[in-house]
């Protein structure tokens, strides 16, 4: 590419290329870490989601496991095989394709769990910040109470009492929906502080008075003009929040209270391996660790990175 | 300022009486104590008895004074699972987690202002870049991968350490066996409290090196350069006393998560403290336990939380001005 | 300022010293250190009905009989008995000169009052005496039990019944048993018996300890000076206590691990078979099977569902590979050493196809769903026998959800207490000291919900021919007679109607370190009074 040629006119991917142009692009190509966290981010994102097509087997069907195929070492060891080429946990599930799909659990419950906090917390942000008053005070004061707490203990908490309160029955099936409902639960509280001051500042401002004027209803204020102006900031609060979610759904399921053993997460996997670590079937714990580990970190790295360049005070 | 101490009591106390709601809510609706706490053989009526002995049957008002009468005098109630009273369980777990707590937060302070007074001190050198490295990874982990990873390598693989429960005890009161005093209380303490404090020790770290790179750079600091001042005296006496400020109230405010993270902790160590009394908890649906614990906690980061609060304002001179505004 | 922050910090930290139970401050020679993965709750004899703490609980108090190491029925706290030629009349002669820990003697007037006491609301052992037993003291040391029908097997399973002192029980709030209530009962955390150990101390969870009680009639066959006793509910620490030297035994042992302890130097795997009798049970009596895909009708009530299920288990790859070949697959729900006849029972072969066939000429061709029932800290390897049949059922069209639970929430919901609810469920059995006798009355009798009748009989199986069976059975005898009706009544249930699928008779692994010899009963009771440790390690 020649100096002083305008990207946005020559290459394919017009914005693309505007984007590799700019500043963010710069900063980014600077980076030489970043740029291999992002690569290795994505990689394991399509791992996930493609996880059902390029798995070897689905670990989640019971029908096609074999209690025969079970604490299979590794394809590199003498007794492995190289259909199983991490080696089998002690049900007899592929550590591979469970890797896969517990990736792709756990990625898709975070995301589904950050969401449901984005939504509580906008909602409750735009509420408290536009209505003002005894509401603001009330919804505050229970933001303010909630974020002294980690949000690990409340959501074991709200998976404890949950689990009380629905019968075992449904248990299996609802591992996902509590887990996603815990962690919607303990998130949301940065999203609605943040809107909410956004909001006040948005309340004075002229186009909602004209609104106003019109008689519109607080509603349809709030959601068609104020939310599209005061949605910034949630991008950052998302970053930032998608990789604790992760955490805190391998937490849970670590301790026992998230996915149970017949469709494991990371966390599953992790607890169900450590009791076989000091047996020398190190495998079972192993694959799935540096899976999530890795996720983690490169989360965090871009996610360090992009809250880095996009705060104004550093620039 | 006195309005502000009343005001803060005054929030205190409320967000107590809402806690203590929901603790209510939970400890008498979430299962039934009644069929939680007896034996395979009891009969229907010894269960109506149990029922009204226990006041299970009056409006649920009443039951609301008398769970906070209770509350007040410690008396939780009875754990479902051990059938004791649940005070007791957690006062014979309590020196446990408070051990490895205070241990924890010891060394991540010792580490997390020498390593990041070094870093700020070298801050191209090749060791501080590996710090910091390693800093991100103990942000980034979650605490049980990290507890796990350091059994693999100092009990599986080196067998240096021991890998589970707490060893070495040796009672110092009627009511306190401590692991402190002994070689095996501390090499069974070591691990866990590594675990539980590496996050704070990165913190710790990160914010001592960069508040130290910002008062090397103040003018106070120049000054004592050129009068010539010995370099330690001015890093130790002038820049550090400065930086721990800030350093000091992270810490404060990080014993409620050095609590809460003790959950997975004991869990990932069978540490016998009252986090894995808790996780216990929730796993059988022993209610009482689960709802006492969430008192306590929610008791403690309120305190906490208000006393950070008070002093902060009683000493910062920024804030006392504010507040006369 | 910093100091200020400091003492915040240090007085909520320092804040929280409480009260406790005061620490022991033993300094004894020999010490026996041993853990469980189960916890040792309440001490009250009556309390719980589970063999590891009436194993623990067996150390301090003693029965009218107890059981030696082959499981031989002996003489204890009753020197000797005499039956009545119709099998009604029991007279026992106590032993003489022996006094409980507090110093009280040992009369008769403890044993009838024992009797009424573990027959009380809140025991969870009332099946130990029947309801119908009448006790008459005849002197200080002599009591006779009348029962309406003949009992030749009334004692059997009174090596767990143990008798407790009146009189301190009486000064302790203790007639009844306690159950919750606002305050711990005494009995529950204190212990007065007659047993060749006394308690030191007690921390539910954490620790108990005992020490030997010099005024013990018997002679010790240990040689310790105290034994402690740890809970550690995670196999792998527990290995790893076991091979650091912090305990001389643990039970049990992970299957995974015991190679590992074989080949460490410092300890043993002890394996030996258990009478424990691992099985899956079926609702056989709900005209809807809850927790299904059903909307009408129970497949579990008709056989040829439950004998599909029977043979879609591959239970030689459970013993294989869950397991690890520490189990003898189970044909009858009587574990084989206490059946003269077991021989004459096998198991149906492993046959997929042939269970699918069975299945759909019962009329669910597209099988259904299921809720399995599970235990996970109860028996070895419990959730992951679960976990492995998932799979074999699911070959055959029979999806299961597993539900796998602590035993404490486990057994409170399904047995009598919690209304027997469960469609399916996981469960061992082990007989009692009664052999057939008790599996037959207790499993396979038809019951009400308030558990009378056969009250471990959780999906409820009835067949009133077997009933009237059982009943012959309980009051004949003549042993070769007994046992050939014994065996008829299992053709019908367990054979023709599949009241059960038994699975295998777990072996049990012990952890023992090698200057410790120790006992292994092959009903999984632990005496430590048996155990003895020489110098090392």
């Amino acid at each position: 590419m020649t100096p002083f040629s305008d990207p946005s006119k020559t290459s394919k991917f017009p914005r693309l290329a505007a984007l590799w142009e700019s500043d963010l692009g710069y900063d980014f190509r600077q980076s030489r870490l970043v740029m291999i966290a992002t690569v290795i981010f994505f990689l394991l994102i399509l791992a996930a989601l493609l996880a059902p097509w390029i798995a070897p087997m689905n670990p989640y069907d019971p029908a096609s496991l074999d209690i025969m195929n079970s604490s299979l070492p590794p394809a590199w060891y003498q007794d492995g095989f190289a259909a199983f080429p991490f080696g089998t946990d002690d049900q007899g599930r592929d550590m591979l394709s469970a890797t896969l799909y517990g990736l792709r659990t756990s990625i898709i419950i975070s995301i589904l769990g950050v969401a449901l906090a984005s939504v509580i917390g906008i909602t409750l942000g735009v509420i408290a910040g536009y209505f003002g008053g005894i509401i603001d005070t009330i919804i505050m004061r229970v933001a303010d109470v909630q974020l002294s707490f980690p949000a690990i203990l409340v959501a074991l908490l709200i998976d404890g009492i949950v689990h009380t309160i629905i019968p075992s029955a449904t248990r299996e099936d609802s591992a996902a929906a509590i887990i996603v409902l815990a962690i919607g639960a303990s998130f949301w509280v940065q999203y609605a502080r943040t809107i909410r001051s956004s909001t006040m500042v948005e309340k004075n401002k002229d186009y909602v008075s004209a609104a106003r004027l019109f008689a519109l209803p607080s509603t349809t204020i709030m959601v068609r003009h104020i939310i599209p102006n005061v949605m910034g900031p949630v991008l950052v609060i998302l970053t930032i929040n998608f990789g604790l979610a992760i955490i805190t759904e391998a937490t849970l399921s670590y301790l026992g209270v998230g996915l149970p053993p017949m469709q494991p997460s990371l966390g599953t996997l992790i607890r169900i391996g450590q009791e076989y670590l000091f047996s020398g079937q190190w495998w079972i714990v192993a694959v799935p660790s540096v899976a999530l580990g890795v996720l983690v970190l490169t989360i965090n790295l871009l996610g360090d990175w992009l809250r880095d360049v996009l705060n104004p005070k550093l620039r | 300022m006195l309005s502000l101490i009343i005001r803060r009591l005054i929030q205190s106390f409320l967000v107590m009486l809402a806690v203590t709601l929901i603790a209510f809510i939970m400890f008498r609706f979430a299962g039934d104590p009644v069929n939680q706490m007896v034996g395979v053989e009891t009969t229907q009526s010894e269960r109506q008895t149990l029922r009204e002995d226990l006041g299970l049957d009056q409006p649920t008002i009443v039951q609301f004074g008398h769970y906070i009468g209770r509350v007040m005098r410690l008396d939780f109630g009875m754990s479902f699972q051990f059938r004791r009273p649940v005070m007791d369980l957690l006062a014979e777990r309590l020196p446990a987690t408070l051990e490895l707590a205070f241990v924890a937060t010891l060394l991540s302070l010792s580490a997390g202002i020498v390593l990041g007074v070094y870093c700020a001190l070298k801050p191209r050198g090749i060791l501080s870049s590996l710090l910091q490295s390693v800093s991100l990874v103990g942000v980034s982990l979650p605490t049980f991968l990290i507890g796990i990873l350091l059994i693999y390598v100092f009990s599986v693989s080196l067998g240096w350490l021991p890998s589970f429960g707490r060893n070495g005890l040796v009672p110092v009161t009627a009511h306190w066996s401590t692991g402190l005093l002994t070689s095996d209380g501390w090499k069974s303490l070591i691990l866990p409290a590594v675990t539980l404090g590496l996050f704070q020790m990165t913190l710790i770290m990160r914010l001592v090196r960069s508040e130290m790179l910002e008062v090397l750079r103040a003018d106070f600091i120049r000054f004592a350069v050129a009068r010539g001042l010995p370099k330690s005296r001015i890093y130790f006496r002038h820049a550090l006393r400065n930086t721990l400020i800030p350093v000091i109230t992270v810490v404060g405010l990080q014993i409620g998560s050095i609590i809460a993270f003790s959950v997975i902790t004991e869990t990932v160590f069978q540490w016998p403290g009252v986090g894995l009394l808790f996780l216990q908890s929730v796993q059988t649906a022993d209610v009482p336990i689960m709802s006492t614990y969430l008192l306590l906690i929610a008791f403690l980061f309120v305190m906490i939380n208000l006393a950070v609060d008070l002093i902060y304002n009683a000493v910062d001179p920024r804030l006392k001005q504010k507040n006369r505004t | 300022m910093k100091l200020k922050s400091l003492l915040a910090s240090a007085v909520v930290v320092a804040g929280a010293t409480f009260l406790s139970l005061p620490a022991p401050s033993f300094a004894a020679e020999n010490v026996f250190r041993f853990a469980n993965q189960s916890d040792l709750k309440s001490l009250d004899p009556y309390a719980l009905s589970e063999t590891f703490s009436l194993a623990m609980i067996g150390s301090m108090y003693e029965g009218l009989v107890a059981r030696d190491p082959d499981l031989k029925l002996v003489p204890a706290l009753a020197e000797s008995w005499d039956v009545s030629e119709d099998a009604r009349i029991w007279t026992f002669h106590l032993r003489k000169g022996v006094t409980f820990q507090d110093g009280s003697p040992f009369t008769a007037d403890d044993v009838i009052f024992s009797a009424d006491r573990v027959r009380s609301s809140g025991s969870d052992l009332k099946s130990r005496v029947p309801a119908d037993a009448v006790f008459t003291k005849v002197d200080d040391h002599t009591v006779t039990v009348t029962t309406p029908e003949p009992s030749p097997l009334l004692n059997a399973v009174w090596d767990t019944w143990y008798i407790v002192s009146k009189s301190w029980a009486e000064a302790h709030d203790g007639k009844e048993v306690k159950v919750g209530g606002t305050a711990p009962s005494y009995m529950a955390l204190n212990a007065n018996g007659t047993g060749p150990f006394k308690l030191v101390s007690h921390l539910p969870g954490v620790k108990t300890e005992w020490v030997p009680n010099p005024n013990w009639w018997g002679k010790p066959v240990h040689n310790l000076d105290q034994v402690v006793f740890t809970p550690i509910s995670s196999g792998a620490t527990r290995v790893a206590a076991l091979l650091s030297g912090e305990v001389d035994m643990i039970e049990p042992a992970p299957l995974q691990d015991v190679d590992r302890i074989n080949n460490s130097g410092k300890a043993t795997a002890l394996q030996g078979p258990e009478v424990r009798v691992i099985y899956l049970g079926f609702d056989q009596h709900s005209d809807v099977l809850p927790r299904s895909s059903l909307t009408k009708g129970n497949p579990f009530k008709d056989s040829r569902v439950k004998m599909a299920v029977y043979k879609a288990i591959n239970e030689d790859a459970i013993i294989q590979k869950v397991m690890r070949g520490a189990a003898v697959p189970a044909s009858l729900m009587v574990a084989k050493e206490m059946f003269p006849l077991a021989d004459q029972f096998k198991r149906p072969a492993y046959d997929v196809d042939g269970a699918k066939a069975l299945l759909t000429e019962a009329g669910y061709p597209d099988g259904f769903t299921v809720q399995l029932d599970c235990p996970n800290d109860r028996y070895v390897n419990d959730e992951k026998i679960c976990q492995s049949i998932v799979p074999m059922l699911s070959k055959i069209g029979i999806k299961v959800n597993l539900n796998a639970e602590p035993k404490a929430t486990y057994f409170s919901r399904i047995f009598a207490s919690g209304g027997y609810d469960t469609s399916f469920y996981l469960l061992g059995w082990q007989t009692n000291g009664s052999g057939s006798v008790g599996v037959l009355r207790d499993l396979f009798r038809c019951r009400d919900e308030k558990g009378n009748g056969g009250g471990n009989n959780v999906g409820n199986y009835c067949n009133p021919k077997v009933d009237a069976l059982i009943e012959k059975i309980s009051s004949e005898p003549n042993e070769t007679k007994r046992n050939d009706m014994i065996a008829e009544a299992y053709r019908i249930g367990q054979e023709q109607e599949v009241a059960y699928v038994p699975l295998h008779q777990q072996t049990l692994a012990w952890g023992v370190a090698k200057n410790v010899k120790v006992v292994q009963r092959a009903d999984n009771d632990f005496r430590f009074y048996w155990v003895t440790k020489t110098a090392g390690q």
